[in-house]
């Protein structure tokens, strides 16, 4: 992908989550930090291309530091997440 | 068996719109839960397909990593008290960057070209490795490992500067001389330093803000990796993230009446000639007895609860539902003002009492529940302090006016549940405690709360 195109996705982004997170009320801050911890675990991604590289033992040492490191973000902030948020919904 | 990328993009998209409808979910306590799987679906899209890029070949490193990394965010995630929250958040916000941080590193190991290429890698490293040490002494403060205050040193601005400084000269060294490696790790050790530096000497009562801006960095740092790495689902989402923690900044800034840069170099505001705690108590603090508040409380109509984080230092909150059950039975009409600065981090209190089983729907932020306090019979304060203290409001020379608080002193009458008049993070007398209206209920504030309870059965 050209710069340009990634520059034009990553501001529009941001506009795109000002406007969603403006909405979220003061009650569900928390949940929404941990969730949105958990997303930014996307880096999952990226992590698992250079664990699973497998030309250089460097790359993948450090491929897999990052694959440990991202899933406990995805796997914790999605748990605590849901833990949270069920708390929230029994009346 | 690989996938062509368009598949990859395409299915990275999917995910990506799966990340903007679980957010959209949280904008209400209703969608929220659904909102949270669907983008759990979502990241188990991105990372299925992910396997079939062509670039892996092996998957040796990436099972381990993922059995090893699941079985501990489980235990963490199922293991954190709900007061232990911030830590649990400044740790994942840690791990995030520290993920950033390694797979840029990696990727620079296996070889880039390019400019554009070179300065996301420096900038996921920067970004990342700050995230990552900066969330670890977060962490360690809250978790008290080590001293909430500021620590810090003369010239310590200085030296941040030079290392940022330093960290944006390696960065641009890299782009004219990709080879040199050294410059690489200088990069890495100047941006781990930086990162405890910037976090060491804020204090305490700042905790709140800085947790949010480090949430704000690991989604910029991800960000970054997607340059690196030309992925849509990292740069996307990184900047949702992104977004997400700088507003959460300025909404915990604004309600701490601090600006931004004031909190990252660890200012206090300079007050004027504040008023010793003598002048502000001597001889109008009225001490009273749990009968004495369950007797105002019988023919209480409507009751607002204040609680603060000694609350749930004090593990009172099932103590509180429980006084406000009883005052609902008698046919009171019971709510909760929370301040948004009440907990430890954004929304913190909500959880907290959510636990204790409280409906979100009696949780009122400050600017719906402030213009009721006039009509208020009682406001139980309960383990908060400097957000109701009134020189906020009505002192020019105070070191708080100015910060939004909650106007519990409007009540006609004010319980205080405290253990002594000691004073808040901001280190302030608060003149709330010497009201004419106010009554202070000294001691423990789960015992206290519990005793006004059982007085109240009786009467």
């Amino acid at each position: 992908m050209d710069f340009i195109a990634m520059l034009t996705l990553f501001v529009l982004a941001i506009f795109l989550g000002v406007e969603l997170i403006t909405k979220v009320p003061p009650t569900l801050h928390t949940p929404l930090m941990s969730g949105s911890n958990a997303i930014s675990g996307i880096t999952l991604v990226g992590a698992l291309i250079a664990a699973g590289h497998g030309e250089s033992v460097l790359v993948q040492v450090f491929g897999f530091v990052a694959v440990v490191l991202a899933t406990i973000n995805v796997v914790g902030g999605f748990m605590v997440t849901n833990r949270m948020l069920a708390m929230f919904k029994r009346k | 068996m690989h996938l062509a990328d368009h598949w990859l993009n395409i299915a990275y998209l999917i995910a990506a719109s799966l990340f903007v409808f679980g957010i959209k979910g949280l904008t209400k306590p209703r969608t929220a839960v659904r909102g949270n799987q669907l983008a759990a679906l979502g990241m188990l899209i991105a990372c299925v397909v992910t396997l079939f890029h062509r670039e892996i070949i092996s998957y040796e490193f990436i099972i381990a990593g993922i059995v090893l990394g699941t079985v501990i965010g489980a235990i963490m995630a199922v293991k954190v008290q709900m007061t232990s929250m911030p830590q649990m958040i400044a740790l994942l916000n840690g791990f995030g960057g520290g993920a950033s941080f390694a797979v840029a590193t990696a990727g620079y190991l296996g070889g880039l070209e390019g400019p554009v290429a070179l300065i996301s890698t420096g900038a996921a490293v920067l970004i990342g490795a700050v995230t990552m040490t900066g969330s670890i002494v977060a962490f360690a403060k809250l978790q008290e490992l080590i001293s909430g205050g500021s620590i810090g040193f003369a010239g310590m601005k200085f030296v941040n500067a030079l290392l940022l400084l330093g960290s944006l000269i390696a960065i641009g060294y890299l782009v004219v001389e990709p080879g040199n490696e050294m410059v690489f790790w200088a990069l890495v050790v100047a941006a781990s330093l930086l990162g405890l530096m910037l976090v060491l000497p804020i204090g305490g009562a700042d905790m709140p803000v800085v947790i949010a801006l480090l949430n704000s960095y690991s989604g910029v740092a991800a960000s970054a990796a997607g340059f690196v790495t030309g992925n849509s689902a990292l740069i996307i989402t990184g900047s949702l993230v992104g977004a997400s923690g700088l507003i959460l900044t300025q909404i915990m800034c604004k309600a701490m009446n601090r600006s931004l840069t004031n909190v990252l170099f660890g200012v206090m505001a300079e007050g004027g000639v504040s008023m010793s705690d003598d002048e502000v108590y001597q001889g109008k603090v009225k001490s009273s007895s749990a009968d004495e508040v369950a007797m105002i409380l019988e023919t209480a109509q409507r009751v607002v609860i204040v609680p603060g984080f000694g609350m749930a230092m004090a593990q009172a909150q099932h103590a509180v539902r429980e006084l406000a059950d009883t005052l609902e039975k008698r046919g009171a009409v019971v709510e909760y003002a929370i301040h948004p600065v009440a907990g430890r981090m954004p929304g913190h209190m909500n959880v907290l009492l959510a636990e204790a089983e409280v409906s979100y729907e009696k949780l009122k932020d400050m600017d719906t529940i402030n213009p009721t306090f006039e009509q208020t019979d009682v406001a139980i304060v309960i383990g908060a302090n400097d957000v109701t203290n009134p020189m906020a409001r009505e002192d020019k020379g105070s070191p708080i006016y100015g910060m939004p608080i909650l106007n519990v002193d409007k009540a006609r009458t004010v319980v205080v549940v405290k253990r002594s008049l000691s004073s808040g993070f901001a280190g302030l007398p608060n003149p709330l405690f010497a009201k004419d209206n106010t009554l202070m209920l000294f001691g423990d504030g789960k015992q206290a709360i519990i005793d006004i309870s059982t007085a109240l059965k009786e009467a």
